[in-house]
């Protein structure tokens, strides 16, 4: 009876891995265009990453105790963790404010939220070099008046509670009713918690950089950045899920229910008013920022001219581009915004851990093609892992065998 | 104490901050008037 059992699983395990294919026709699908340019890029990314764990961080990097952080940090852990924002943003609109329009992409936003963070601490790996010491400060040494503690906290307690909010997923995959009901009881538990982490660790990367008033310009630092990234994140978080949805909507087309289809257009829409908005208030809290420290006369210098290259061109551009997206119903212009705005965002954690730091000291940072290319790597494995789950959960649509169920 | 400037005093007071503050309240109240007209309209 045990055998029976037994097989039994192992034919839905093999039936959800392989996607009902034998091995041979498995692999036969796998040979596409965008698999081959992941192959090419992992065929550079996988000898850089053990080059890096096995020579050193001077081996890949052009870090050094000047500038220890980098590309890394920049894009990776910082510009990763702002855009990861989606899943909570649309977690607490659609659970705690009961929007419920937005739940056909609550799923896709959690799994990209769940997998932004899951990359962001391979990135740290890389970073830091010791994969093993990671729950150091977990369980053996607490540094409890660290920022980074509470970072390094945060990040693992809320992949906890992102992985709960998305298990439903799985186990409808694999038709485990009973445990899905259990989980699906923990949703509305786990997006409270969710909120509380992503509002603390969102500000305390920011909050990370107030220890450094001397290193980085006038111009990005002040008091204010904890608000400045908690906001943002806001910001990157909603319209990341714009841009993933736009084109999970056109990759896994088959997946999707038709009216699900036509409802992306009525939810892009309502994200795209909520980000120009959210925008416009980022862009006035910024001159909230240069007031404060009156730093008024570093406008007129070279980083100050780029320092309005940023706010103008990538916090208003694309909040009036979004705005009058909204406006005219033009869902290309309302897109086009939204890119604009997860391209600014990035351009922000940059500035203010690359090219606004040390900006006083004459041996300035610059990446290696090794740095950039270990990034592109992680970018490319999580956009396979993110593949890989979609095509075998019913995260872009909902599980048949479910529909009458409970999802909170 | 004095102030030769109208930055100075206004520095001093963090006046600067609230004359944003307010402006950027104005701003948004007809940002956001602008941008719900349209969802208005359409009900």
């Amino acid at each position: 009876m045990n055998r029976v059992i037994e097989q039994q699983y192992n034919n839905k395990f093999k039936e959800v891995l392989l996607l009902g294919n034998d091995w041979k026709k498995y692999f036969r699908s796998l040979i596409t265009p965008f698999n081959v340019i992941a192959a090419l890029i992992l065929s550079i990314g996988i000898p850089l990453t053990v080059i890096r764990f096995t020579r050193g961080i001077g081996a890949v990097s052009n870090l050094n105790d000047t500038n220890p952080w980098g590309f890394w940090i920049g894009v990776d852990v910082l510009s990763g963790v702002a855009l990861a924002a989606g899943g909570f943003t649309i977690g607490t609109a659609v659970y705690l404010f009961g929007m419920k329009k937005y739940h056909p992409i609550l799923r896709p936003a959690i799994l990209t939220g769940f997998l932004g963070y899951f990359f962001v601490v391979v990135g740290l790996c890389f970073d830091l070099g010791r994969p093993w010491r990671l729950p150091y400060p977990m369980f053996v040494s607490y540094g409890v008046t660290s920022v980074m503690f509470l970072v390094g906290w945060h990040v693992a307690t809320y992949l906890t509670v992102q992985f709960i909010e998305f298990s439903p997923a799985f186990f409808e995959a694999f038709g485990w009713r009973k445990i899905r009901r259990w989980a699906v009881r923990l949703t509305i538990g786990a997006t409270i918690a969710g909120v509380i982490l992503s509002t603390l660790h969102q500000s305390a990367l920011g909050a990370l950089f107030l220890i450094s008033p001397n290193k980085l310009h006038p111009l990005w630092y002040t008091s204010y950045l904890p608000v400045f990234f908690f906001v943002s994140a806001i910001v990157g978080g909603m319209t990341m899920v714009i841009f993933e949805s736009t084109i999970s909507h056109k990759v896994f087309r088959h997946q999707i229910d038709p009216v699900d289809h036509l409802t992306l257009k009525e939810i892009t829409f309502g994200l795209g008013k909520g980000a120009s908005a959210l925008l416009f208030t980022y862009f006035c809290l910024k001159w909230v920022g240069v007031a404060h420290h009156n730093n008024w006369h570093y406008l007129n210098t070279s980083l100050g001219h780029w320092f309005l290259v940023e706010v103008f061109g990538f916090i208003l551009a694309p909040c009036l581009v979004l705005f009058m997206g909204f406006k005219r119903m033009n869902l290309t212009m309302v897109r086009t915004g939204a890119i604009w705005t997860v391209l600014g965002l990035i351009l922000n954690r940059v500035n203010v851990s690359i090219i606004a730091m040390n900006w006083q000291r004459a041996d300035r940072y610059f990446p290696s093609w090794m740095e950039i290319m270990i990034t592109i790597t992680v970018i490319t494995v999580g956009l396979l892992v993110f593949r890989f789950i979609v095509n075998r959960t019913p995260t872009l649509y909902r599980h048949p065998d479910f529909l009458n169920e409970p999802d909170h | 104490m004095e102030f030769k400037t109208l930055q100075e005093f206004l520095t001093f007071t963090k006046g600067q901050e609230y004359l944003i503050a307010i402006g950027a309240i104005v701003l948004f109240s007809f940002f956001w008037f602008l941008l719900d007209r349209k969802q208005q309209k359409q009900k």
